[in-house]
């Protein structure tokens, strides 16, 4: 055997990966880990909609993304195997395909997640994997309004100024209750902030 | 309160986001460079998902899609242990896994392949690490399948597969393909990756994990990042 343990290197999703890692949004024979409804009737926070495109080099929405998304529950507490137990399950973790929806929207049904850390605005994790990306790309959404929060935050200042707000998702009032906007661009003048993770 | 960035992604191992060959990257890899985080515990942790999630039949592809007879194909056994940076085993996490027929062709309803679908293969599946970081699934061995990326382009066989690990900083996509593959040195994802890392993607076939009268064995290691440099490199 070998000695080597370097790391396995990424590889393009593809573009058929849906029955594999969303089968129920796709209608496919297979359960879903993870899907776009986040909170259940028990879990604690504010009902809001995550919403947005991903977009590419033309500003042309993506039809095959996989998006996942990561964060914190309304108290600030992720939920992993170290972590305390606590009543209410709430992974945090979702999953969406862009294919699924008409506009090639995702949409995320959760809560707002209270800050993590002394120091740290409230934010979601974003991961985006889709052909053509032969690394799935990470980001933040932090939420517009959560100025103050965001002004101390050490990874949002630490963005050149131009590009702060491609991680800022606009919060809108719709008939639902609270969405924010958060659309990703994968290139051009508005390219998200990716961090290297 | 200063605290050091967290170590990024390994370019020695991971492919360039730009890799002009594989067509559909131009407009979709990220232009900029990325952005360092500063070392926070959350980029220590992630969503869990362990042997909990893997039910009965999901670690064997030539049962869970089956209705009315066993799917055509090569049965294979593909078996091998997840790590990390260290060589240390990575128990408990979850293997996702997807991929085409025996003919090449996927069960999503997008793919126009000219090959035909098995009415008894779904083509997903998972399994979980045990506590040594060993993982083991059943499938048949996938056909090549042909694309759009040049004239005449054919995708390797090839199997793909999603890991989560402990943290967010060790998820891993990737596709395990199949030594002695001649398409292998055509694919321009498989290319895109450093050529000292590409052997990492290769299965090896194996005579001790070959199931006598069933199946053909190959084992695949996964070696995860997001734990930082190796000892031996800082
Ligand atoms: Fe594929």
């Amino acid at each position: 055997m070998s000695t080597d343990h370097g790391q396995t290197p990424s590889q393009a999703i593809g573009p058929f990966f849906a029955h594999g890692l969303i089968p129920e949004q796709y209608g496919y024979a297979f359960t879903s880990l993870a899907g776009t409804a986040l909170a259940s009737e028990r879990t604690m926070g504010e009902r809001v909609r995550i919403q947005g495109q991903v977009l590419d080099g033309e500003a042309v929405p993506v039809a095959d993304a996989l998006v996942e998304i990561w964060q914190a529950d309304a108290e600030g507490r992720y939920m992993h195997p170290a972590a305390p137990p606590r009543n209410v399950e709430f992974t945090g973790f979702g999953r969406a395909g862009t294919g699924a929806d008409p506009h090639n929207r995702f949409l995320f049904d959760t809560i707002k997640p209270g800050a993590p850390q002394t120091g740290h605005a409230p934010h979601i994790h974003v991961f985006v994997f889709m052909p053509g990306l032969l690394n799935h790309v990470s980001t933040r959404l932090y939420f517009s309004d959560e100025t103050s929060a965001n002004e101390r935050d050490n990874v949002l200042q630490s963005i050149a100024a131009v590009r702060r707000n491609t991680l800022i998702a606009l919060r809108e009032q719709s008939d639902e209750g609270a969405v924010y906007r958060f659309d990703i661009h994968m290139q051009g003048p508005l390219e998200t902030v990716f961090f290297d993770l | 309160m200063t605290s050091k960035p967290f170590p990024g992604r390994d370019w020695n191992s991971h492919p360039a986001y730009v890799s002009p060959d594989y067509r559909s990257s131009r407009l979709r890899a990220p232009s900029k460079p990325l952005q360092q985080l500063p070392d926070t515990p959350e980029l220590h942790a992630g969503p869990h998902f362990d042997g909990n999630a893997v039910r009965q039949l999901d670690n064997d592809l030539l049962k869970n899609g089956a209705h009315d007879g066993e799917p055509l194909g090569q049965r294979i056994v593909v078996t091998g242990r997840v790590l990390d940076q260290h060589g240390q085993p990575v128990p408990d996490t979850l293997i996702e896994i997807w991929q085409a027929n025996a003919a090449g062709r996927y069960i999503d309803r997008n793919d126009d392949n000219d090959a035909p679908l098995d009415p008894n293969f779904l083509g997903a599946g998972r399994a979980a690490t045990d506590a040594q970081g060993r993982y083991r699934f059943y499938t048949v061995k996938p056909g090549a399948y042909p694309w759009g990326n040049h004239h005449n382009a054919w995708r390797p066989n090839h199997i793909h597969l999603s890991v989560f690990g402990p943290s967010i900083a060790t998820r891993l996509v990737t596709q395990m393909y199949f030594a002695g593959d001649p398409l292998l040195e055509f694919d321009p994802i498989y290319l895109a990756v450093p050529a000292a890392a590409r052997h990492r993607l290769v299965a090896e076939y194996s005579p001790d994990v070959t199931e006598s009268g069933f199946a053909l064995g190959y084992i695949f290691d996964i070696v995860l990042g997001g734990a930082g440099k190796t000892p031996a490199q800082t």
